[in-house]
């Protein structure tokens, strides 16, 4: 199961994954994990850029009412597409496909995941599916929303048949990539690294894994009956012929909500490492956190009726899962009250990472606190599908997962790369995200409780003042995204070469590798004898001391 | 009216809205102080434990379980009694009082159509009592919408082939915005109406003319123009919005897409109303949904005689 490949022996260089082997084809076909989660990132970081541009379109239709830039028919296309690719191709793959490839395997003292054959099978099925996604697209007239609710997607021709083609396709990618994480972390774990010596970003990979496993089937069977109902017109879901369309939504959304926390639960695992190391303390509550992934990734499977308080499903059910949805909430917040518990007594270094987690804390907290309100039978009434709502998951979303996400890469980017970056720029893109994020979507917590519905294109002008500035925060949130982007390029050409650990952290992928790791990951099979978050053994426990562990590049 | 709403909330203006706002306030002042609490915790912890030096390593505290522990237990006492006035509100929002005065609703792309007890059809705008009870029972003739009324705080998704329903109490003589807040295709954004509530005695008067009354054919036209919301798509100073304009249309030469051409005579014009996409104009999107042909015989001929005196 390693990746068979002849290591070519540079002189005065150190031989890593990245120059082993340098024919396009070693990279296309390649069996290494490390490589497999770079061809991941490339692939979704060109994703994120086109929803991205598309959102700052329709912000930018929305500064002012009536047309601005596109007509309608147009601009629902606009915030379509940037649902479907943002849900379906960047973020439930993005952190479990990028740092959950990379990293995982690393710091469970492994070669490579458990088949990495299917690993890159999983990539290029990904692919098939992005290729169908934008074959849809140039089709054109898909503007169901990513949530595709019938019968007006029954309605739709062609491009919608691509569509739920396109996503059934790419849901087979999520599925094989949980089944092969779940094995790996089962089976190939390093001598004594028991489950209570996972790092937390393992655990969360793990909880991830097995709702994508679980949850993935479902929307392929929903894409499924649509394309059936659609080609063969047996009435499912269109009630012109006699189906349902509350049933499609129950379908849509038992999927829908548990991929929320496929989306979530990874970068709680990113928020847990970054904590740790950079209070050089050990995470709060390990065991609580450890297990409310679990529990989330449970209780995640009950609550998709909230999503449907207003849809015409019954009061009782509505009740139910209302329930449901605080009793989610509880474990959620357990991992925030540990997460700033982490830093009491520790040692807390502001580095760019840190600055993320930070960030997140604040961000996902509101996103969470309004989920809550949203649960709210009596509130939810007043504020479904509205701004509120667009605000919300935004806040959980992107002020969660993707600045969890952007955390991560900069944390374990000296690791992927060899190459560090400069840390002001770092600082400066994380302060513009901050409150270009905020601007843009604070405002929209506003007009959602002032009656704004969502997906309009044009709007009553009680609502433009907020409009606009909603639209002028997109334009900050832009400006730090771009200069992370710059700031990557700029390290890629010109970064200082990376020590093997230059935060200090006390994991296997600090402790055990080089920057960047050799194409086995490790020089010999690593023994684990003390926890993630140990830094006090880390530094002191085995006679060596912090200086000869802090110290560039170690040979070991 | 004075009422312009709270920082929050818009005008409250239903029997409900009060107890819908005051639940809401309590969990976003609830909310509030447990986030500031964190963040400030926060805060203080950058500040207080900031590194001082690169070697310096703390020793680790044992984890308190007793602080899990309370800290779950609190958080399931307040969410148990957040939920459960959430339930009571809820259970307010779904039962209509009996004897509520019922109308009928009918939404299709992208109009809102009222039918009253007494048989008047009236398209756009909705007028009702103001405080008494009023029942919404509703279906959609094609896709889903949902009939929202943000200053009655209430909501309802609309469903083909099925029947939901909604109620409120209009507390306050005004008028109200309608939004549908279902995506239900191009036009979504304009399918937007009015509730207009009145003393009983002003509508009772309104409904006894609602049917046109005293009105021309081209008079009655042009409200139902206005009401079946033609004028989002149909200008009527020729101006191109998203189908053609009315402007001079009667008696011209029209050009189909299909190579066809016709006059356009009172024939056409209902033709294209009741089906639209039997001759599409050359240059314009088969975008009229079919929706309108449900429109009842004297409102069509009031539309065609309006659309023929649009000079």
């Amino acid at each position: 199961m390693s990746v068979a490949t002849a290591t070519t022996e540079i002189p005065g260089k150190q031989v890593t994954y990245l120059n082993h082997e340098k024919s396009i084809k070693s990279w296309l076909l390649t069996l290494d994990h490390k490589r497999i989660g770079l061809l991941y990132m490339s692939t979704i970081v060109v994703v994120f850029l086109a929803a991205g541009i598309l959102a700052l379109l329709v912000r930018i239709e929305l500064m002012s009412p009536g047309r601005t830039i596109v007509d309608a028919q147009t601009y629902n296309q606009f915030f379509s597409l940037h649902g479907i690719l943002m849900v379906f191709l960047f973020i439930v793959p993005s952190v479990p496909a990028i740092l959950g490839n990379f990293i995982m395997p690393i710091q469970l003292g492994a070669i490579d995941v458990a088949f990495p054959r299917l690993n890159l099978a999983s990539y290029y099925i990904y692919m098939v599916g992005g290729v169908l996604v934008v074959a849809a697209m140039l089709l054109g007239q898909i503007d169901t929303g990513w949530t595709f609710y019938t019968p007006y997607s029954s309605r739709l021709g062609a491009p919608i048949i691509f569509m739920t083609l396109a996503i059934f396709i790419a849901g087979f990618s999520s599925i094989l990539t949980g089944i092969n994480f779940i094995v790996t972390i089962h089976k190939m774990r390093a001598p004594g690294l028991t489950w209570n010596r996972l790092p937390l970003f393992v655990w969360s990979i793990y909880a991830t894994s097995i709702v994508q496993v679980l949850a993935t089937p479902v929307i392929g069977i929903t894409m499924l009956l649509l394309l059936l109902e659609k080609t063969l017109g047996i009435g499912i879901f269109d009630p012109a012929l006699g189906g349902d369309p509350i049933l499609f939504q129950h379908f849509f959304w038992f999927y829908s909500h548990p991929a929320v926390y496929i989306m979530i639960l990874p970068a709680f695992g990113i928020i847990s490492d970054l904590m740790g190391t950079f209070s050089r303390h050990e995470v709060m509550g390990y065991k609580f956190v450890a297990l409310s992934s679990v529990a989330i990734a449970f209780l995640g499977f009950l609550v998709w009726g909230h999503h449907m308080f207003v849809s015409g499903q019954s009061a009782v059910s509505s009740i139910v899962f209302s329930l449901i949805t605080y009793l989610i909430g509880i474990p959620t917040g357990v991992k925030v009250i540990n997460w700033v518990g982490t830093m009491y007594k520790g040692s807390v270094s502001l580095k760019t990472p840190m600055l993320y987690a930070l960030s997140f804390l604040f961000l996902f907290s509101i996103g969470g606190f309004t989920g809550v309100m949203l649960g709210v039978l009596g509130v939810d009434i007043h504020l479904h599908d509205t701004y509120f709502v667009v605000a919300h998951f935004h806040y959980v979303m992107m002020g969660g997962t993707v600045v969890a996400l952007i955390g991560g890469l900069h944390y374990w980017w000296p690791k992927i790369t060899g190459k560090m970056y400069n840390e002001t720029a770092g600082r400066i893109a994380c302060a513009l995200i901050f409150i270009g994020f905020n601007v843009t979507f604070f405002t929209q917590f506003v007009l959602g409780t002032k009656g704004m519905p969502r997906r309009y294109y044009d709007y009553q002008p009680q609502y433009a003042d907020l409009h606009a500035l909603s639209t002028y925060g997109s334009w900050i949130l832009a400006a730090g995204l771009f200069l992370v982007l710059f700031t990557f390029i700029h390290s890629l050409m010109r970064g200082a070469a990376a020590p093997s650990n230059p935060w200090g952290g006390a994991s296997l992928e600090w402790t055990h590798t080089s920057s960047p790791p050799s194409p086995h990951n490790f020089d010999e099979q690593p023994i684990v004898t003390h926890g993630p978050y140990d830094y006090h053994h880390y530094y002191h426990g085995d006679g060596q001391s912090a200086e000869a562990e802090l110290a560039p590049p170690s040979k070991a | 009216m004075g009422d312009k709403g709270t920082f929050w909330m818009p005008q409250s203006a239903s029997t409900v809205s009060g107890e819908v706002d005051a639940l809401f306030y309590l969990t976003f002042w609830i909310s509030t102080v447990i986030f500031l609490m964190v963040v400030g915790a926060m805060a203080y912890f950058v500040i207080r434990y900031r590194r001082r030096s690169e070697s310096e390593v703390p020793v680790d505290e044992h984890d308190s379980r007793l602080f899990e522990y309370s800290t779950i237990g609190l958080s399931i006492v307040l969410v148990l009694i957040v939920f459960t006035w959430g339930f009571k509100v809820y259970l307010k929002l779904n039962v209509a009082p009996p004897g509520a005065y019922e109308v009928q609703v009918t939404a299709s792309q992208w109009k809102w159509d009222y039918t009253y007890p007494d048989g008047t059809v009236y398209a756009g705008d909705l007028h009702v009592p103001a405080n008494r009870p009023v029942r919404l029972v509703m279906n959609s003739m094609d896709v889903l919408h949902s009939f929202f009324v943000p200053q009655f705080r209430i909501k309802q998704d609309v469903v083909p082939n099925r029947y939901t329903s909604v109620w409120f109490e209009a507390s306050v003589t005004d008028t109200f915005d309608v939004f549908c807040t279902e995506y239900c295709g191009n036009q979504h954004s304009g399918m937007l109406g009015k509730v207009i509530a009145h003393p009983q005695e002003e509508f009772d008067l309104w409904l006894s003319e609602a049917g046109g009354g005293d009105l021309s054919p081209e008079e009655y036209g042009e409200r139902l123009f206005g009401q079946n919301n033609c004028n989002t798509c149909h200008s009527i100073d020729g101006t191109r919005i998203v189908g053609p304009s009315m402007q001079g249309l009667f008696g011209s030469q029209r050009q189909f897409a299909s190579g066809e051409s016709a006059v356009a005579d009172e024939n056409y014009l209902l033709n294209s109303i009741v089906a639209p996409a039997a001759q599409v104009v050359e240059g314009y999107p088969p975008a009229m949904p079919p929706s309108y042909g449900s429109l009842p015989q004297d409102q069509l001929n009031a539309l065609v005689a309006y659309i023929k005196s649009v000079q």
